[in-house]
């Protein structure tokens, strides 16, 4: 649905030179959650604006269902525009206009005729549960409500595509939750294609299929976020499992890539007769999944053997120092 | 109540000055009613003008700046040097520069008339530059995000811009025009006419102290209702 071929922009920050994009390649399929990780200054912002050409790159192609909008300028990139909805930290709403106002924008801006507008506005808001908030001003919601607006606003011309720039990142953790949630739902029952951006792993962890972590402009890993977790030495699953860092040479870090319902530690005692001492761990939900991860010391004369039974049933295992 | 100050006075007394004042009214009142006429015509003329093109240039000095709507910084070089130029002149200095525009525009240099083309040089760059500033103050992420809409520039500056930088815009008028009361009293030392024209020529020249109170007094009142009803609008436009 989007896809982003060889991103490059630098921009010039009083005399030195800022590799904002430094050849970056994006794929999201139709119908997934993206998510684009990384901490400020990794670029992430002129990824996300790349996209909808608020930034336009100074190399590279961006399309975005059949259209390529670096082709595009004018009148045409801005018809391309209203098609790819877009949700804001600071949510920018416009603090002149009621609720309904404001939701209507969009489609006033688009020409839509007044009652037409009216109809597609009651819709959004109901949609993002706040029918009964039409007619308050921005100044008067909470964060989250001013974010639902935001969203309800980015949906009013109907788009196959949402970005989202830190849509979170500015709500209390029960807030999060609730956005998160909306965006999820949103998703299956509008079949949205999001692509978002965010320096909480907490947001990739809680609704992304797909991830990349970003730094210094450029991905340092891409893909499935499951497929991830069960590569070897993954990034993002040291990043959603901190594990402590206490392992000797005999440790061993174990992912679970997947729910299991075998009881394997047990297991491994018994048959390879070695003893297993859990160092550190978390299982969590990570795109709808039961991950988890332990960092184990693994002791015993069969420790190999009892290494390739884990690996041999799926499971991830890294060995220190190796 | 005047009765009242009337037999209060004695002679000598600061209220017999007070009393022989308001008694004195009356004849002032022809007069004076002429000049706040006067006054509030040229002041009104001026502010459509100021407006009129101020909120343009206001408009454009932001546009034209970098990350503006439509950057061109040697335009908006010029422009600023126009407007800072515009700015630096005092203005009784200003009212006399511009004394053959006036007479090619309006036939004569006297008479409220005429006065409204130096006032309404002297508030457009004021204007202008309160404009600037309140337009400065939209949040830059929801002009980004109404481009992000697909809104042509036009629009983000008529349905946008201005819209959210309007208690900004009116507290600027309001300004603008409190400005231009003060202006429109020095027009009348070059026989601009008004209340500043009556304090000069009945007050100063004649030294007639009442007259001298009496526009005081007027011009007080005149600033007072401005600026309350400026007030007023800013607060019911607020939503922030």
């Amino acid at each position: 649905m989007i896809d982003a071929v060889g991103l490059h922009k630098t921009y010039r920050l009083k005399k030195r030179r800022v590799h904002a994009l430094n050849g970056v390649d994006l794929n999201v399929e139709s119908g997934e959650i993206y998510g684009v990780v990384g901490q400020s200054g990794a670029g992430k912002s002129t990824l996300l604006r790349s996209v909808n050409l608020l930034e336009r790159p100074d190399t590279g192609t961006v399309r975005v269902g059949d259209e390529e909008l670096t082709s595009l300028r004018g009148a045409r990139l801005r018809a391309a525009r209203r098609h790819i909805g877009m949700v804001h930290q600071h949510f920018a709403l416009l603090s002149s206009r009621t609720v309904a106002g404001n939701v209507g924008f969009p489609l006033e801006v688009a020409g839509v005729s007044r009652s037409r507008r009216a109809t597609r506005v009651g819709e959004l808001l109901e949609l993002v549960g706040l029918g009964d908030k039409a007619r308050a001003y921005p100044s008067q919601l909470s964060g989250g409500q001013k974010q639902r607006v935001g969203i309800a606003r980015a949906l009013a011309s109907d788009p196959k595509v949402l970005l989202s720039d830190e849509a979170t990142s500015a709500l209390d953790p029960a807030t999060t939750e609730s956005i998160l949630a909306l965006l999820r739902r949103l998703r299956d029952e509008l079949g949205l294609t999001i692509l978002l951006i965010t320096h909480e792993m907490d947001v990739i962890k809680r609704i992304c299929d797909s991830a990349a972590i970003m730094e210094d402009g450029r991905f340092l890993e891409s893909g499935r976020v499951l497929d991830l977790i069960g590569t070897p030495g993954s990034l993002l699953a040291r990043s959603l499992f901190p594990l402590p860092d206490n392992g000797g040479p005999e440790s061993v870090v174990i992912t679970y890539p997947r729910s299991f319902d075998e009881p394997f530690m047990s297991e491994l005692t018994r048959r390879f007769d070695v003893d297993v001492n859990i160092l550190g761990g978390g299982v969590e939900q990570v795109a709808g999944q039961s991950v988890g991860r332990l960092s184990v010391d693994m002791r015993g004369a069969r420790r190999t053997e009892a290494l390739t039974y884990l690996s041999e049933h799926g499971l991830l295992v890294e060995e220190a120092g190796k | 109540m005047t009765d009242e100050i009337l037999h209060l006075a004695q002679d000598g007394d600061a209220l017999t000055a007070v009393a022989d004042f308001v008694r004195d009214w009356p004849n002032m009142w022809p007069s004076l009613w002429l000049g706040t006429q006067d006054t509030i015509y040229m002041v009104w003329w001026a502010t459509v003008f100021s407006v009129l093109f101020g909120l343009p240039l206001g408009v454009l000095l932001v546009a034209t700046d970098k990350g503006g709507l439509i950057p061109a910084p040697t335009v908006r070089a010029v422009l600023s040097a126009i407007v800072n130029i515009g700015r630096s002149l005092p203005f009784i200095v200003l009212m006399v520069a511009v004394l053959s525009l006036t007479r090619f525009l309006v036939g004569t240099t006297l008479g409220p008339t005429a006065a409204i083309v130096p006032l309404s040089i002297g508030a457009i760059p004021f204007f202008a530059r309160l404009v600037e500033t309140s337009l400065r103050e939209v949040d830059r992420g929801v002009v980004e995000a109404a481009h992000a809409m697909g809104t042509r520039r036009f629009t983000i500056v008529g349905k946008v811009m201005l819209p959210e930088a309007m208690p900004g815009l009116i507290a600027g008028l309001v300004m603008t025009v409190v400005t231009l009361i003060s202006y429109s009293a020095m027009a009348g030392a070059i026989g601009g006419g008004g209340l500043g024209d009556l304090a000069i020529r009945e007050g100063y020249q004649r030294f007639n102290d009442h007259y001298l109170w009496a526009t005081v007094i007027l011009l007080v009142v005149i600033v007072q209702i401005a600026q309350s009803l400026g007030d007023l609008l800013v607060r019911r436009l607020s939503r922030r």
